[in-house]
């Protein structure tokens, strides 16, 4: 259709704030200044901004665990979990019970004394995991069960409102003092922390010994975490791409009723995705708490904002998007705590959030929303 | 005309009566003890209320003061305002008591000394922090109302005197909760006195209460290279940052203040920090291991074991021999005379050689204890 041509002509600032190019320069300048400023201050000290990039980098994975989940049931059910970053406390509570009580991280060594220490600690602190993943999955589907199911079919600002109660119970239950009590409470790692630094080469940095200056520091931390992250990721891919299990959830994503029809459990596989989103988060929770390890009731609350962040950063309903989001995520933060100013830390990740979605109201790799069911 | 005569009489009778009950002899003199006893903080009140009798015990066993038999009275101030309002009220009113031990909690304190200054009444709060306590709303000091305890920045000042003196540190860098009073007094109490004493702060990082990941401001700690790090936070915060310090290879000590002070302190993890604290126990000086006899000899755990002092009943203990000297250097039960005898009073105390500045803050020392091998050992203790 021709416009009009008897419409009043639109002003050029009205034309600014309509069109989104606003956005776009705005990014555009800002991500030009801040570009120019970090790379000016890297210049100055390669070592410490490197050393930035793989504290960020530590961050970013963590979040990436707990984005999944977010990602994943928006994508199913169009439902924002808020509980999920709670999930994600339970995980780090139950291995901290697993670790501290029980010495699950051991148990190879208590069976088999005579077996390789280093092989023992792996099946240990494996064993720690998965046991918080389990845990985490069976939580997830119950509250499904409990308090999601019954309102599939209500207005969706019921499940949303819901959640949020859910959240709050999961945290004030846990800080009652026969749970999980209201301390901070110190974090036993099931392996110790080794560090190197890189400096012509890879050395070992001896614990009490300071750090040569101009090195660049990582642990063995950040390395499990890489790889559990990226092992999950992997599979979870698997699952989604080349199972039939996540053949079902990319069938119900685009169309319930449909799935139904073609004869599909559409509330198996609901509560699969949760438990399956819940299981990462409850291994989120494992390697959180060992990077950072101190777990207390309301630990879930700012990470669980920080990965819905990312999430959508990513485009929501993606999982690419929800590594990506949650690298960018993980980068921004400590560089933005690095090179501009700590407490605005999350003040100028959320500030990002906006300008990206400004620009790509969907996210950087969401597809435009299929108003479907 | 009879009836007249009949009231004057009557009225001189009384008159008379109220003479001749000036003119008995005085045999005693009261204190009262304001602690919480019941609510948020019990155990706080019954430290405080603990320490303060045994003070009274002490002395009533030298003969008193003024030759006076001293009697306590021990009223529950809720660590809360309304609660101390009317503790307070009630023992001037109705116990006609002329000197206040308490409150432990600067909420109650603030309004208690309000009564207390209004009635003429000497007060002593032996723990609260607060500088509103001694202070009006417009700076000028509260004439009748003093404290045992030293203010928060004070601890900051001591920090770095530390820092210079002992561990020889020229360079530092503070970490504080830009959010947290309390700590932001320290950390600027800290700049201000480690400058002012040559050294030189080479950097200052602020983070929020809710932060867990701390590498990026290590980071530029580590690239820093500061000869130690000053962090006034509380323990849960110690426990992460020292935690996650360790893992880049930073060796230089981190200091704080008494929000070190718990049981809950990750000592594997701040091990080889320092902080200040009112006191310790293992100080050698004999007055302290006095008390510490004294106390556990009086007051037993429930498996019939010695009690060890916390703070709270050192300086409610400190408090009441603060007050009890002042009466005995003004030598007559009158309030008027014995807030100036407090004020101008130098006192050996338990928690340090205690005198009063112009806003009648204490100006004694602060111990230094060190996390030591999961131990908190006693270091020093540093004068301002």
């Amino acid at each position: 259709m021709e416009k009009s041509t008897t419409a009043p002509p639109v002003s050029f600032f009205q034309r600014i704030i309509r069109g989104r190019w606003i956005g776009k320069f705005m990014l555009a300048a800002i991500s030009i200044l801040v570009t120019v400023g970090i790379a000016f201050k890297a210049s100055q000290s390669p070592a410490l901004f490197f050393q930035q990039l793989i504290n960020g980098l530590q961050l970013g994975f963590v979040y990436a665990l707990i984005a999944l989940g977010y990602t994943m049931v928006y994508g199913i059910v169009r439902l924002i979990n808020f509980a999920h970053g709670d999930v994600f406390m339970v995980g780090a509570f139950v291995s901290y019970f697993a670790i501290a009580n029980f010495q699950l991280h051991a148990w190879p060594s208590a069976v088999i004394p005579e077996i390789n220490p280093v092989i023992s600690l792996v099946i240990g602190t494996i064993s720690v995991i998965f046991l918080a993943m389990a845990t985490c999955g069976f939580l997830a589907v119950t509250i499904e069960r409990v308090a999601y199911k019954p309102l599939r079919d209500a207005p969706r600002i019921s499940a949303l409102i819901t959640a949020i109660g859910v959240s709050f119970f999961l945290e004030y239950f846990g800080a009652l003092p026969f749970v999980f009590t209201s301390n901070f409470i110190t974090y036993k790692r099931p392996f110790e922390v080794t560090t190197w630094y890189i400096q012509n080469g890879i050395h070992h940095l001896e614990a009490g010994v300071e750090a040569p200056t101009g090195s660049v520091l990582f642990s063995n931390i950040l390395i499990i975490i890489i790889i559990i992250s990226l092992l999950l990721l992997a599979s979870l891919q698997f699952i989604v791409r080349r199972t039939k299990v996540g053949k079902a959830m990319r069938a119900v994503s685009y169309d319930k009723p449909t799935a139904r029809l073609m004869g599909i459990n559409v509330d198996g596989i609901i509560s699969v995705t949760f438990a399956i989103g819940a299981a990462l988060a409850g291994a989120a929770g494992v390697l959180y708490a060992t990077a950072y390890p101190q777990v207390v009731f309301w630990m879930g609350i700012t990470p669980g904002l920080k990965a819905f962040v990312a999430a959508v950063l990513g485009g929501i309903g993606s999982i690419p998007g929800a590594l990506v989001g949650s690298l960018i995520m993980g980068q921004a933060e400590v560089l933005s705590a690095g090179y501009i100013s700590t407490p605005m830390r999350d003040a100028i990740a959320f500030t990002i959030l906006i300008l990206v979605l400004l620009v790509r109201p969907t996210g950087i790799f969401g597809e435009p929303e299929r108003e479907k069911a | 005309m009879s009836k007249r005569i009949f009231t004057l009489i009557a009225l001189l009778a009384i008159a008379a009566s109220m003479m001749t009950g000036c003119q008995q002899k005085q045999t005693e003199i009261k204190i009262a003890i304001l602690a919480p006893l019941s609510g948020a903080v019990p155990t706080f009140g019954e430290s405080t209320r603990d320490g303060a009798l045994l003070a009274i015990d002490e002395w009533n066993a030298k003969g008193g003061v003024l030759g006076l038999k001293i009697v306590p009275v021990v009223e529950d101030s809720q660590c809360s305002a309304d609660p101390a309002v009317n503790a307070a009220n009630k023992v001037i009113d109705v116990d006609k008591v002329h000197y206040i031990i308490g409150e432990v909690c600067s909420s109650a304190s603030i309004p208690m000394s309000l009564i207390a200054n209004e009635k003429h009444v000497v007060q002593i709060s032996p723990t609260s922090t607060n500088a509103q306590v001694t202070l009006n709303a417009d700076g000028s000091v509260k004439p009748y109302t003093f404290r045992a305890c030293f203010i928060d920045p004070f601890q900051g000042t001591v920090g770095a005197k530390f820092a210079l003196g002992n561990l020889g540190a020229k360079k530092a860098f503070i970490l504080f909760d830009q959010g947290n009073d309390y700590v932001r007094g320290l950390a600027e109490a800290f700049e201000a006195a480690f400058t002012a004493g040559g050294g030189e702060i080479v950097g200052k990082e602020t983070y929020v209460k809710e932060d867990t990941d701390f590498s990026a401001i290590l980071a530029k700690v580590s690239e820093a290279n500061p000869d130690m790090v000053y962090l006034p936070d509380y323990y849960n915060i110690i426990n992460l940052v020292t935690a996650q310090a360790k893992e880049k290879g930073i060796t230089a000590p981190f200091m704080g203040g008494d929000g070190w002070d718990s049981t809950d302190l990750d000592r594997a993890a701040a091990d080889g920090g320092y902080f200040t604290n009112h006191y310790s126990e293992q100080d050698t000086r004999p007055i302290v291991q006095d008390w510490l006899q004294n106390y556990g000899e009086k007051y037993k755990k429930a498996d019939g074991t010695a009690k060890v002092p916390d703070a709270l009943a050192t300086l409610a203990y400190d408090a009441t021999n603060l007050m009890l000297a002042a009466i005995e250097k003004a030598g007559v039960d009158d309030p008027e005379k014995v807030k100036d005898a407090l004020a101008g009073l130098t006192w050996e105390g338990v928690s340090g050689r205690i005198t009063f500045d112009q806003n009648h803050n204490p100006i004694k020392a602060a111990v230094i204890l060190q996390v030591k091998d999961g131990e908190i050992k006693y270091v020093a203790t540093v004068a301002p």
